[in-house]
């Protein structure tokens, strides 16, 4: 073959990939092995979701963000929660606060676990995924018991949280939590030091610090650029500045930093966990779960068999809902993927005027093509799977 | 907090308040209004300046108040990791008026500002690639605008006799129902009849 017939390759990478994580097409153009561009098409789950939002009252839109990303779904809702309650001035009591974090730091867990042990999968390991959703299941059965769903929770609403926690689930949730160390421990040793894991993974999908900010990346990927930065420590919301955790940094930026991230953070919610789970068994056994404000919390069932009044709420609250104040506000969480914003514009009615929803996969994925370039073919699914896309929240 | 955003403010508005139409601050956020001519000159501002330092780009979206003559409103939400503050800048323009694109300040503005093309049809000069990203191949219209009926036009479905997916009009077995539940005891705009007696002594 002379010079003239060289040309680069382009091959189709999904939609339906098991390394894809989702429906993502990737169209890679190689040059022999080497990635030279990767143009993904996105949007194949695309459900219009912000669309819907704006004709839904505030409380018919919250189940919406437990399909954004399906594996940590009230993550999403506590960021909705918060704009909504900054708008409104909303105060959430104590255990109610507690409640939230402990929910959050589940659904981080959970994440964390998808995420690493596929990422593993990606790269040739088969038994991490095994012993991984061994342990989601277990959480799964706590999100079970507190609102009824495995997954699609609706738990977290405007003003608190939607029931109160059983004690039996809350000791329940502190005795999982050192088998599960265990667990971490067990995986820990099949990859940490594990040679095939590391030669897939170290120097792999580098990210400079600078890059990793101007590409709009938050979370796991700037922690693992090295930025101590994460929104439960630098812009504390709910009760996480009472809370003694620790953020792990990364010296290298490469795929293998944010693995070796992602198990300390789990062993790190795993913490914040126990002191959720002393403190809701200690001085906040008792209490309301969220704001005693008739106007926006519908009242329980109980009260509404005696009290007139309770029930015109009810009534109200669910079909006409409550009116925001007109005004925009942007609120954000550190769910497990990264910064996952909500900008609410409101115009004084029942319903949102604009649901912005900034998920951190949206800005992940885009840098594909920058991270990838010049990088073997076989790299692109480790790397698709350290950046840990959910297509539910990138597409939306 | 909101100290800190005070002096922000005054800050941008001493040394780039030619760039700036009108700064304030509500809900303890910041809000800096420009247009489409300053945007990327105020932009490479705050990320550059040392006591703004915004080089994160958390996101871009688009916002559309059919009523108004410039229709649309950008809004850039920025964040400052190393003065932990974040900032709102928001650019009005129209259907056929272009904004320029902030690839060249923020690489990450690539994707949000295809996702504002593609949802509400705000058009970006000098971006590297405007296309529609989240909707279907060969979709037509802008789904986020007001006036797009939340069913939309067409709907698929895999037709046996083709063997292939087709596209038609969409047909509904009941209509969408968009209840409007704003009480006319609370705030309408016109005065009901007898209301204005209540005025009068």
């Amino acid at each position: 073959m002379n010079e003239h017939n060289v040309r680069n390759f382009n091959i189709n990478f999904g939609p339906q990939h098991p390394a894809a994580h989702g429906v993502l097409r990737l169209v890679l153009e190689l040059d022999g092995e080497i990635v030279e561009r990767v143009d993904p098409h996105i949007g194949l789950l695309h459900r219009g979701t912000e669309k819907l939002i704006e004709t839904k009252t505030y409380l018919q839109a919250v189940p919406y963000f437990d399909r954004l990303d399906y594996v940590a779904p009230m993550n999403q809702e506590h960021a909705f929660a918060l704009a909504v309650e900054k708008l409104t001035g909303t105060e959430v009591p104590i255990r109610g606060q507690l409640i939230r974090v402990l929910y959050s730091e589940i659904g981080r867990i959970l994440s964390h676990l998808l995420n690493v042990t596929t990422q593993a999968m990606d790269v040739g390991a088969l038994t991490p995924p095994l012993w991984g959703f061994e342990e989601r299941e277990k959480l799964m059965v706590f999100y079970e018991r507190a609102c009824g769903a495995r997954m699609h929770a609706a738990y977290v609403r405007p003003g608190g949280v939607h029931q109160d926690l059983p004690h039996e689930l809350v000791e329940d949730i502190g005795k999982w939590i050192d088998p599960f160390l265990k667990t971490v421990d067990e995986i820990e040793v099949l990859l940490t030091d594990n040679r095939i894991f590391k030669q897939r993974n170290v120097d792999i999908g580098v990210v400079k610090l600078e890059d990793a900010w101007a590409w709009g990346f938050s979370g796991v990927m700037v922690r693992g650029s090295g930025a101590a930065w994460d929104l439960r420590r630098s812009q504390p919301y709910e009760c996480y500045s009472e809370l003694d955790f620790d953020i792990p940094i990364g010296k290298n930026g490469d795929c293998y930093d944010r693995y070796l991230i992602r198990m300390i953070e789990m062993r790190e919610s795993a913490k914040i966990m126990r002191q959720c789970v002393n403190r809701l068994l200690g001085d906040a056994k008792v209490g309301p779960v969220s704001s005693i404000d008739g106007k926006m919390v519908p009242p329980k069932r109980g009260q509404m068999k005696r009290s007139m009044e309770a029930l015109i709420h009810h009534f109200k609250l669910y079909t006409e809902g409550y009116h925001v104040p007109a005004g925009e506000v942007y609120a954000a969480v550190e769910a497990p993927k990264g910064e996952f914003g909500v900008y609410v514009v409101a115009d004084g009615t029942n319903k949102p005027y604009r649901c912005k929803i900034r998920a951190p996969g949206y800005a992940h994925l885009q840098a594909m093509d920058f991270i990838c370039r010049g990088h073997q073919l076989a790299d692109v699914s480790a790397i698709l799977g350290s950046l840990d896309i959910v297509f539910g929240e990138v597409d939306r | 907090m909101s100290e800190a955003l005070q002096e922000l403010s005054s800050h941008i508005g001493e040394a780039a308040g030619g760039l700036v139409a009108s700064a304030d601050i509500a809900y303890g956020e910041l809000t800096l209004k420009t247009d489409g001519a300053r945007v990327i000159e105020l932009l490479t501002f705050l990320r550059d300046d040392v006591q703004c330092g915004f080089v994160n780009l958390v996101d871009i979206c688009g916002v559309d108040w059919p009523a108004r003559a410039e229709r649309f409103d950008v809004v850039y939400h920025l964040l400052s990791p190393r003065q932990n503050q974040r900032i709102r800048v928001k650019v009005a323009t129209g259907e056929d008026q272009p904004v320029p694109s902030a690839c060249s300040v923020y690489p990450g503005a690539d994707w949000f500002e295809r996702e504002a093309y593609d949802m509400y049809g705000i058009l970006f000069t000098g971006h590297p690639d405007l296309r529609r990203i989240l909707t279907d191949y060969g979709f037509e219209g802008h789904p986020l605008r007001k006036d797009f009926p939340t069913t939309g036009f067409v709907e698929v479905r895999y037709n046996d006799e083709v063997k292939r997916v087709v596209y038609e009009p969409v047909e509904l077995k009941q209509e969408f129902r968009n209840f409007d539940f704003l009480s006319p005891w609370e705030g309408t705009d016109y005065v009901l009849p007898g209301d204005e007696k209540a005025k009068t002594n």
